[in-house]
């Protein structure tokens, strides 16, 4: 049998994310939630859920030390970021006043509320948080998009989106007053700005969709 | 513009079962928290709020179980309130699977609760439940104020300066509810809605009065919700989340079909 660590740091839904991936696993794959690194290196894949502050988020990680546990994960196995998860890969947030994050993918986190109220308008009187179900359109063909038809709404709750440094990074697209980057990938990693687990069937596909994933493209 | 408009039904339970008659034709148990929830969850439900109304303080630890049940079994968001007093209640609420907790009284008490949570926990999972009366004589000024003990205890505190400052301390959604409206099938207070959508930047659920699918409209168009919640009438089987959704896409708006 498989295995999926959720990586345990203290922070946000592991559980919801636990849960689903049970269910999409269909018995098949382990779920593991874990926050020590041996039983994290032990699994076939790994997933970096995170919910919260990113300067929270990126404290706890490196005062358990699982932020080199991450970066060995990310050299040598499928990673599935989801929300700050997804963020957390990135170099730089601009969130608590600018946040030191993994610098596993080039690319930085901005605010919503900034960025909103640059373009002025309508925009300019969007809520924040981004909150509900959203039309995420796929930009390139991955194994994780078996499946899902673009244009599928997905459940997202977040102030702060990924800005790729590379733009050839994103996965698909979404639109909230302006279009922002909702997935990222590249090579083994894959990472999502949205909450799977709590978006119905088509959260669960994708979820399916990684733990038959191997990497590859 | 994608962002659908939230339709979310709220259920009460009461040591572990769900009340107020929930009617489904073809469901075994009508009192089944897991049973109700996957049956909404079918409908469509972009989310589900539970509201906890166990009295009795030995019971309380039956919420735990129903969300867990719950959490394993619809993989939708999931807000639960009622008897939310200290940062113990929320996080063994958020380990059991909820998504987001719904703060009222213990805000009224102490406001600075609602910011010690969401540094905590992150503004994401805190919801700051809001029960507001207009108070203002008819012609006047529309003014709103809060209310505690199910409508009945007056604070003294306005309710958009409420809930601006709610947010400001950091509160990620504000629930609203009529108190004048609720259980009267009347519609949102419109006036009510506007005002409190239109002077907080955090999204903004309308709740209280809703009795037919037309007030789910208004409480998006004229009220500038961003989520509309409604129970009666789901529960007693009038109308389906689905036809709801029909209802408000056919005025324009953007649903999750």
């Amino acid at each position: 049998m498989s295995s999926v660590a959720v990586i345990d740091y203290g922070m946000g839904n592991l559980h919801s994310v636990a849960k689903a991936l049970e269910r999409a696993a269909h018995g098949q794959t382990e779920v593991i939630v874990t926050g020590d690194r041996r039983t994290i290196l032990g699994c076939d894949r790994v997933v970096l859920p995170g919910v919260g502050a990113i300067r929270d988020c990126m404290a706890e990680l490196i005062r358990l030390g699982l932020d080199t546990t991450i970066h060995e994960v990310a050299a040598s196995r499928p990673l599935l970021g989801v929300c700050v998860g997804m963020q957390a890969l990135m170099q730089t947030s601009d969130e608590n006043g600018g946040t030191q994050c993994l610098r596993i993918l080039p690319g930085k986190v901005r605010g919503f509320t900034e960025q909103l109220d640059a373009i002025g308008g309508e925009a300019a009187r969007l809520k924040v948080p981004h909150m509900g179900w959203n039309r995420v359109v796929p930009t390139r063909t991955h194994p994780l998009w078996a499946g899902i038809e673009s244009g599928t709404r997905f459940y997202f709750v977040h102030s702060y989106y990924v800005e790729p440094g590379d733009p050839s990074l994103s996965a698909a697209t979404s639109e909230y007053g302006l279009p922002f980057t909702c997935a990222v990938a590249h090579n083994n990693l894959f990472a999502v700005q949205f909450h799977p687990e709590k978006s119905q069937h088509a959260g669960l596909r994708l979820y399916a969709n990684f733990l038959a994933w191997d990497g590859t493209l | 513009m994608s962002l659908a408009k939230r339709i979310i039904p709220c259920l009460d339970v009461d040591n572990g079962r769900v009340v107020k008659g929930v009617r489904f034709v073809d469901i075994r148990d009508a009192g089944d928290p897991v049973e109700i929830a996957r049956r909404y969850d079918e409908q469509g439900a972009d989310e589900l709020t539970f509201l906890d109304i166990t009295a009795s303080s030995d019971n309380r630890e039956t919420i735990y179980h129903v969300v867990e049940a719950v959490a394993g079994q619809v993989f939708i968001p999931l807000t639960v309130g009622g008897g939310v007093r200290t940062p113990d209640d929320i996080r063994r609420l958020l380990n059991a699977g909820a998504d987001k907790v719904g703060i009222n009284t213990a805000a009224v008490h102490n406001p600075d609760f609602v910011g010690e949570a969401a540094a905590r926990f992150g503004s994401q999972c805190i919801v700051v439940a809001i029960d507001a009366k207009r108070v203002s004589a008819e012609g006047a000024p529309p003014k709103w104020e809060i209310f505690t003990h199910g409508g009945r205890k007056p604070t003294g505190l306005d309710a958009v300066e409420w809930a601006r400052r709610m947010t400001a301390l950091g509160a990620g959604e504000i629930l609203l509810t009529s108190m004048d409206r609720d259980g009267t099938r009347e519609g949102f207070d419109i006036g009510l809605t506007r005002a409190v959508s239109d002077a907080v930047r955090v999204p903004v659920i309308a709740s209280g009065g809703v009795g037919h699918l037309d007030h789910l409209v208004t409480g998006i168009t004229e009220g500038h919700a961003d989520a509309v919640l409604a129970a009666s009438i789901f529960h007693f089987g009038e109308h389906s989340v689905e036809e709801a959704k029909q209802r408000m896409a056919a005025a324009g708006i953007e649903v999750r079909l």
